[in-house]
């Protein structure tokens, strides 16, 4: 009985993650030109989706250029079918690429960002803006050796690499996002109370900064899981369309020499139903993690 | 000296992470750096000391300047693309900020297309910004057309003068809503009772705007502009799957793709640290400065 003796808040609201004031309502000839522009844009933006939608369902000649917003003459299933088939296997090779590299680098992040939110040590400034960059830096300039120890070490090319390097590249964004959430939220005298208790650091880590992270971890999984999924440019350089995941199976069926549109636009909308899916469901985090991706506040 | 001993375990839960990144991240890009200045230009070839002569023969006697060509064509889609994200970005959250009914749903539909990959949104965009006009027009000229604005319709991609310019479209639609996430929480993140005292002295909405809200996003702003910038420099996936590897479109991150392709290690490489150089131009004095900031707050 030494631990449970110290009472752990409650797990943060979102709101500590996306700061939301309820906004004045306006009225009068502003509020008009306001929701028409609203409008405009919600339009502009779903456009390419409506397209994306109804060319799916069309076929044979009604698949035009001329006609790329008229409905379907006769509405079909057949180029979803043709690029389900076509994409079968890369779909399900992406959900293991893509769980185990959220799973991994949130776990990682979470100890990082709790070690380099508590512990000032000389130099923590360098080395913390050392890990940053690593987010930052384009991966082509450490992809050319990264492909020739690949192929030295005769790992074979696919999502078992795939995973360890977005594992390893992930390790900055989710240090960061931990290191912030835990200095916003984790108050010093919890930590101090779980020390004067005699709790170690990993026993403090274990049972008390976990159970109150999952805010955090919602953030990190949403963003670990949607850049796995629809990355490419690891895909192409370590991957092929035999054992890739999903965005080079995408690829390769929309960049055949006469694609196929109708199943194209088919497979755009199946590859991106995961993250959409996600997104939906924990949107509001979504957008607390691409803050913390971004601002470091 | 005691505290260090209790923060041993918090260096076993760090060291793991800090090594990978020192190997991955800066080793590999010393390795790069490394294969930069060799004259090894296959894989077969000798690996002697060539100095700069792989840099510099990037802008002397590349073929066609395909090099230089792909700078202009960076600098050409990074302005476009960061003016026009910045743009709808800003006056998207400056709407919802007003106070809209439904905000929610307009800012989870604004910040759809962030989700979804880059292949996927290449795929519809490719399909939209087709080059046909006239009665065969495809779907971005056929809109224009309807509008009266045919002085707009273009071959798009396929233009040798905007070509470049018309592909920041398809960036933007994807990236507005990201710029409005973060202007949005810019806006929240403003004192009311700055809001309030201005009002108090009889401001209009225009000059609180002006004179207290405009210059309070300026940090936002700034980062706003360092991460769009940063990911149109290492822009590869969407130019790709709009184009494919055209020599009108390329940007160096896809000219060391060509470059690999043809088993030329030593160019790909120097075209990597060039593009790793312009990262860090960017990307290094932000870091400090938010560090700086953070240090202060």
């Amino acid at each position: 009985m030494t631990t449970t003796s110290v009472e752990a808040p409650p797990p943060p609201s979102v709101e500590t993650l996306t700061p939301v004031r309820k906004p004045k309502r306006g009225g009068g000839p502003g509020a008009i030109v306001k929701y028409a522009l609203a409008l405009v844009f919600l339009i502009i933006v779903l456009m390419p989706l409506y397209v994306l939608i109804v060319t799916s369902f069309k076929a044979g000649s009604d698949i035009g250029v001329a006609s790329q917003w008229s409905l379907p003459e006769t509405w079909t299933l057949a180029s979803w079918e043709k690029a389900w088939n076509a994409l079968q296997p890369a779909f399900f090779r992406t959900f293991q690429l893509a769980v185990p590299v959220a799973i991994i680098s949130s776990l990682i992040g979470a100890a990082n960002g709790f070690v380099l939110s508590r512990w000032r040590f000389p130099g923590a400034d360098v080395v913390f803006t050392l890990i940053l960059f690593g987010m930052f830096i384009p991966y082509q300039a450490v992809m050319i050796p990264l492909r020739e120890i690949v192929t030295t070490l005769g790992i074979p090319p696919g999502i078992t690499t795939l995973v360890l390097v977005h594992c390893i590249y992930g390790i900055p964004i989710c240090t960061l996002i931990f290191r912030n959430y835990y200095a916003t939220t984790v108050p010093e005298e919890l930590i101090e109370a779980a020390r004067v208790d005699g709790a170690g650091l990993l026993r403090t880590f274990g049972r008390i900064i976990l159970p109150i992270s999952i805010p955090g971890f919602v953030v990190t999984i949403i963003w670990q899981f949607t850049s796995a999924w629809n990355d490419y440019l690891f895909a192409i350089f370590l991957s092929n369309t035999r054992n890739g995941p999903i965005t080079i199976a995408l690829n390769a069926l929309a960049g055949a020499q006469s694609p196929d549109y109708a199943a194209s636009m088919a497979g755009a909308l199946i590859t991106s139903l995961p993250t959409l899916v996600v997104y939906v469901l924990l949107g509001r985090w979504f957008i607390g993690g691409l803050m913390a991706g971004s601002v470091k506040s | 000296m005691r505290k260090l001993r209790h923060w041993g375990p918090g260096l076993l839960l760090l060291s793991p992470s800090l090594i990978l990144l020192a190997v991955f991240v800066y080793g590999l890009i010393a390795w790069t750096t490394k294969v930069s200045v060799s004259d090894e230009h296959n894989a077969l070839g000798s690996k002697g000391f060539a100095g700069l002569e792989n840099y510099t023969k990037l802008f002397t006697n590349d073929i066609n300047d395909r090099f230089t060509h792909s700078l202009k064509n960076l600098l050409v889609f990074t302005v476009v693309f960061l003016v026009g994200a910045m743009f709808f970005g800003l006056l998207w959250a400056f709407i919802l900020e007003r106070g809209v009914k439904a905000e929610g749903f307009f800012r989870t539909v604004y910040l759809f297309p962030m989700a979804v990959s880059f292949v996927a949104s290449g795929v519809v965009w490719r399909w939209l910004m087709n080059p046909n006009k006239g009665d065969s027009a495809g779907g971005l000229n056929s809109v224009l057309g309807g509008l009266g604005l045919d002085f707009l319709q273009n071959t798009w991609w396929t233009n040798p003068d905007w070509g470049m310019a018309a592909m920041a479209i398809p960036a933007i639609w994807q990236l507005s809503g990201y710029v409005m996430a973060l202007f949005l929480a810019g806006f929240r993140g403003i004192p009311q009772e700055l809001r309030e005292a201005a009002a108090m002295d009889g401001a209009s909405t225009y000059r609180l705007y002006r004179n207290v809200i405009f210059p309070q996003l300026t940090p936002v702003a700034l980062s706003a502009l360092i991460i769009l910038g940063h990911m149109s420099m290492k822009m590869f996936d969407l130019i790709m799957s709009v184009s494919g590897p055209q020599w009108l479109t390329e940007v160096p991150a896809i000219y060391v793709w060509q470059t690999l392709l043809t088993s030329d290690y030593a160019k790909a490489a120097a075209i990597s640290i060039i593009l790793l150089l312009l990262v860090a131009v960017v990307i290094v004095p932000y870091l400090i400065y938010t560090n700086r900031q953070e240090k202060n707050a």
